[in-house]
C-alpha cells in the first residue's frame, strides 16, 4: 500500500502564478513526488484521485458564489489547508473590485455583462473556511514553498518569517535605497523574497504585502517627505495585497 | 617597534600592508563604493578605496558626494558595520545527514583569518562590547571566539565628522586608543599624501616592519592631533550621559513612547546597522526526504513580534513598547548586563532609519517631563 502523504493542489481565482512556482521546483519536484503521492494537480495532470487529502495547497481567491461552495468541500476533504499567493491570502489584484462598484466594473469590461455571475468582492480563502497556513507572495517564492512542504512533512514548523522586508534586506547587505531618496515599501511589507528590488536599486513593490504590524500612516508621511504624492503612495498600495486588513488606514 | 610607537609611511606604501596581510592568508576587508554608498567588502588594492569620496549623512538621509581632495578615508561609518563579518548575518552553525539508523553532524570548516582595515574608534569599541557579549560570560560563542582570534585590525581616525556622529558624548572616539594592530592618521600635505601609524599591537609592528617608514616630525604629530581635535569639535549630534541609566528606567512611562510608536515603522533597520546589537534567532531546515537537516542562526531584532513571543502571544506588542526596549536596552539594561553602554554614538541607527528617528533626540525627550501617565508596570528583562 501506498504509505505516501496525499497532495492535492487547488485553483480558484488566480493567474495560476502560484501553482507554477511548484512545477519550477524542477531540481526538487521528484523529491516532492517521492515524499507526497500527488493525488490531485489538474495544472499539472488531467489523472486526479478522489479525497481525502493530507495536505491541500489551494491558490486564487474567492469571487463566486461556486467558489465559495467548492473551497468548503475543499476544506471537508484536507486534513490541512494551506493557501498560496496574494489571491488565496488577500484576495488579490482582483481585489481591486472591493473598491469600486462591481456592476459598473462588469459593465465597462463585458459587452453583455448579462452573462457575468460574479461576487461583488474578492476574498482570501481564510475569509470562508479555516486555514493552517498562509504563505504570502506574488508570486510565492519557491524556496518557501519547499520549506513549508518540508516542514508539513517533518512536522515542524515552517521557517517563514512575518517582520519586515528591511530585515531581509539589511542581511543582505543592500545599502537602502529609501534613505538614499527611493520611496520603499519595504518597511510596511512582509518578508519572503530577500529583499529582491532593492538589491536592484528600486523600492518594494509590496508583493508580499503587510507585514505583523504595518505602520501605513508613517511610512506615507515619509513617501511624501520624498516627494511622493499621496496618490502616489494610495496607488502604490492599491496592488497585489490592497485589500489586505493591514494595509487599510485606520 | 614597541607599542605605542609612531611612524610615517607614504600612502601608496599601504598597498605594501594589503600585501603582507593577504601573504599571512588573511582575507582583507576594507571600505568600498557600491550601491551608492561606501561598504565593507573584500578589497585587495589600494585603488579599490573610495579615493575622493565622501558621505553626507542626516536623520533618514545618506549621500555620496565628492571632496575636494583625494582622501582614501575621507568619509564616515556607513550602512554595513564589521559585526557583517565578525558575526555574520546568517551562518550555518551544523548540518546533520540521516546514516543508517544514526546520523552524522558536521560543523562548517573555519574560515580565513580576517583583517579589517579602515575600523574606525566607535567601531573598535563596538567591537569590545561585541568580545565582551560573546565570549566574556558563563556562555562563550565558539565561531564568534574563532573569529575573533586572529583577527588583525587597521584602525583610521577619523578627519571629519559626520553628520549623525556622537562619539565624543559616548566616550569612543573620535580617536582610536585601543583595540588595533596599526592605526592610520591620513595626512593630506600639499605635495604628497602620508599615514602617521601608531603601534598597536606585536602583531602590527611585525606588519610595519615590513613596509618602508621613517620616524615623524613634531609638524606632523601636531597636524594628526589638530585634525583629531576638530574632529571633535564638530560632531554631528550629542546625547547626554548623565543618569542616563536610571532616567530610561524611570521614564518608562513617559509618553514619548507612544509617540515614537506613531513615527517608528517597527522595520527593524536600527538593530540590523547598529554595530553592538547582538541578537539571532535559530531556524532549523530538512529536507524533503528526511534525510538531511541543518541549524541556521540568523541576526534578529527586537522589533520582530515574535522575538519577544511566548505562549498566548507576543510580550511586546505596540510599537512603543518595542521602540522603548530598544532604547532602554542599548543606554541602561546593557549597563546592567554587560558593564558598558551598548551605544558607540556611530549614528547609524539615525542616518538608517527609513523616518529618520534620533536616538539622542528620543533620549534627550525623556528628560522633559511629559503629560502624567499611568506608570506602566513593565517586567522587561534585557
Ligand atoms: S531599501 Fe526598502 S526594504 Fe530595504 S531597508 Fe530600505 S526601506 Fe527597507
Ligand atoms: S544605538 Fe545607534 S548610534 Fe548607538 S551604536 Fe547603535 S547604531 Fe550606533
Ligand atoms: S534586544 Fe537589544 S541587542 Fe537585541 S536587537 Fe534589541 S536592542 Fe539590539
Ligand atoms: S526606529 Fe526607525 S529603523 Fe528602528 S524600527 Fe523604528 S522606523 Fe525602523
Amino acid at each position: 500500500m501506498d504509505r505516501r502523504l496525499r497532495l492535492a493542489v487547488w485553483k480558484f481565482a488566480s493567474c495560476d502564478g502560484c501553482q507554477l512556482s511548484l512545477l519550477d521546483c524542477e531540481d526538487e519536484l521528484l523529491a516532492v513526488a517521492e515524499a507526497l503521492e500527488i493525488a490531485s494537480f489538474p495544472e499539472a495532470s488531467s489523472a486526479v484521485a478522489p479525497g481525502p487529502y493530507d495536505l491541500s495547497l489551494v491558490e486564487g481567491s474567492i469571487t463566486t458564489a461556486h467558489d465559495a461552495e467548492r473551497i468548503r468541500e475543499v476544506r471537508r476533504q484536507s486534513r490541512h489547508v494551506v493557501t498560496l499567493g496574494a489571491c488565496a491570502t488577500a484576495g488579490g489584484i482582483q481585489a481591486l473590485r472591493n473598491f469600486a462598484s462591481i456592476d459598473e466594473l462588469v459593465a465597462a469590461v463585458y459587452p453583455s455583462p448579462g452573462y457575468i455571475e460574479t461576487l461583488a468582492t474578492s476574498t482570501p480563502i481564510g475569509a470562508h473556511v479555516p486555514v493552517d497556513f498562509e504563505l504570502r507572495g506574488c508570486p510565492i517564492n519557491k524556496v518557501q514553498l519547499l520549506e513549508v512542504i518540508s516542514a508539513f512533512l517533518a512536522g515542524r514548523r515552517p521557517a517563514v518569517a512575518a517582520h519586515s522586508v528591511c530585515i531581509e534586506c539589511k542581511r543582505r547587505g543592500t545599502a537602502c535605497v529609501m534613505v538614499q531618496g527611493v520611496p520603499c515599501l519595504g518597511p510596511v511589507t512582509h518578508a519572503g523574497c530577500a529583499a529582491l528590488c532593492p538589491a536592484y536599486g528600486r523600492g518594494c513593490y509590496g508583493c508580499y504585502g503587510p507585514m505583523e504590524s504595518a505602520n501605513v500612516t508613517a511610512l506615507a508621511r515619509r513617501w511624501q517627505a520624498l516627494g511622493a504624492t499621496p496618490q502616489r503612495f494610495e496607488q502604490a498600495l492599491r496592488s497585489f495585497n490592497a485589500a489586505a486588513a493591514g494595509l487599510q488606514r485606520k | 617597534m614597541p607599542v605605542g610607537a609612531k611612524a610615517m609611511i607614504v600612502r601608496e606604501a599601504l598597498q605594501g600592508l594589503f600585501d603582507a596581510l593577504v601573504t599571512e592568508g588573511y582575507r582583507t576587508l576594507g571600505p568600498t563604493l557600491r550601491e551608492g554608498a561606501i561598504v565593507y567588502d573584500d578589497v585587495r588594492h589600494v585603488s579599490e578605496l573610495p579615493a575622493g569620496w565622501t558621505d553626507s549623512q542626516e536623520a533618514g538621509r545618506y549621500q555620496l558626494r565628492r571632496r575636494e581632495d583625494a582622501a582614501w578615508f575621507g568619509f564616515n561609518v556607513g550602512p554595513h558595520s564589521w559585526k557583517r563579518f565578525l558575526h555574520p548575518p546568517l551562518e550555518l552553525l551544523w548540518s546533520a545527514r540521516r546514516s543508517g539508523d544514526s546520523f552524522e553532524i558536521t560543523v562548517p570548516a573555519a574560515e580565513a583569518k580576517l583583517a579589517l582595515i579602515g575600523v574606525r574608534a566607535c567601531e573598535l569599541h563596538a567591537i569590545a562590547i561585541q568580545d565582551r557579549v560573546f565570549c566574556a560570560g558563563r556562555y562563550r560563542d565558539d565561531s564568534y571566539q574563532a573569529r575573533r582570534t586572529d583577527t588583525f585590525i587597521v584602525a583610521v581616525n577619523c578627519g571629519q565628522a559626520g553628520g549623525t556622529c556622537f562619539c565624543v558624548s559616548m566616550g569612543s572616539g573620535p580617536k582610536a586608543a585601543a583595540g588595533f594592530d596599526l592605526s592610520l592618521t591620513e595626512l593630506l600635505g600639499a605635495d604628497r599624501a602620508t599615514f602617521l601609524v601608531e603601534v598597536g599591537s606585536e602583531a602590527g609592528a611585525r606588519m610595519l616592519e615590513r613596509i618602508a617608514s621613517r620616524p615623524p616630525t613634531e609638524a606632523e604629530l601636531a597636524g594628526a592631533q589638530a585634525a583629531l581635535e576638530r574632529t571633535a569639535a564638530r560632531m554631528g549630534r550629542k546625547l547626554d550621559t548623565t543618569h542616563l541609566r536610571e532616567l530610561l528606567r524611570e521614564q518608562a512611562g513617559h509618553p514619548r513612547w507612544d509617540e515614537a510608536g506613531e513615527r517608528c515603522l517597527s522595520c527593524g533597520n536600527c538593530t540590523m546597522v547598529c554595530p553592538t546589537c547582538f541578537c539571532t534567532s535559530v531556524e532549523d531546515h530538512s529536507s524533503l526526504d528526511g534525510a538531511a537537516a541543518g541549524r541556521v542562526r540568523l541576526w534578529d531584532s527586537c522589533f520582530t513580534l515574535d522575538f519577544s513571543y511566548v505562549h498566548g502571544g507576543s510580550v511586546r506588542h505596540s510599537t512603543g513598547a518595542r521602540y522603548r526596549h530598544w532604547l532602554a536596552h542599548k543606554l541602561s539594561y546593557w549597563i546592567d548586563q554587560f558593564g558598558t553602554s551598548g551605544c558607540v554614538g556611530c549614528g547609524r541607527c539615525i542616518t538608517w532609519c527609513p523616518v529618520g528617528i534620533d536616538i539622542t533626540e528620543e533620549a534627550a525627550a525623556l528628560r522633559t517631563p511629559g503629560r502624567a501617565k499611568r506608570k506602566e508596570v513593565t517586567h522587561e528583562e534585557p
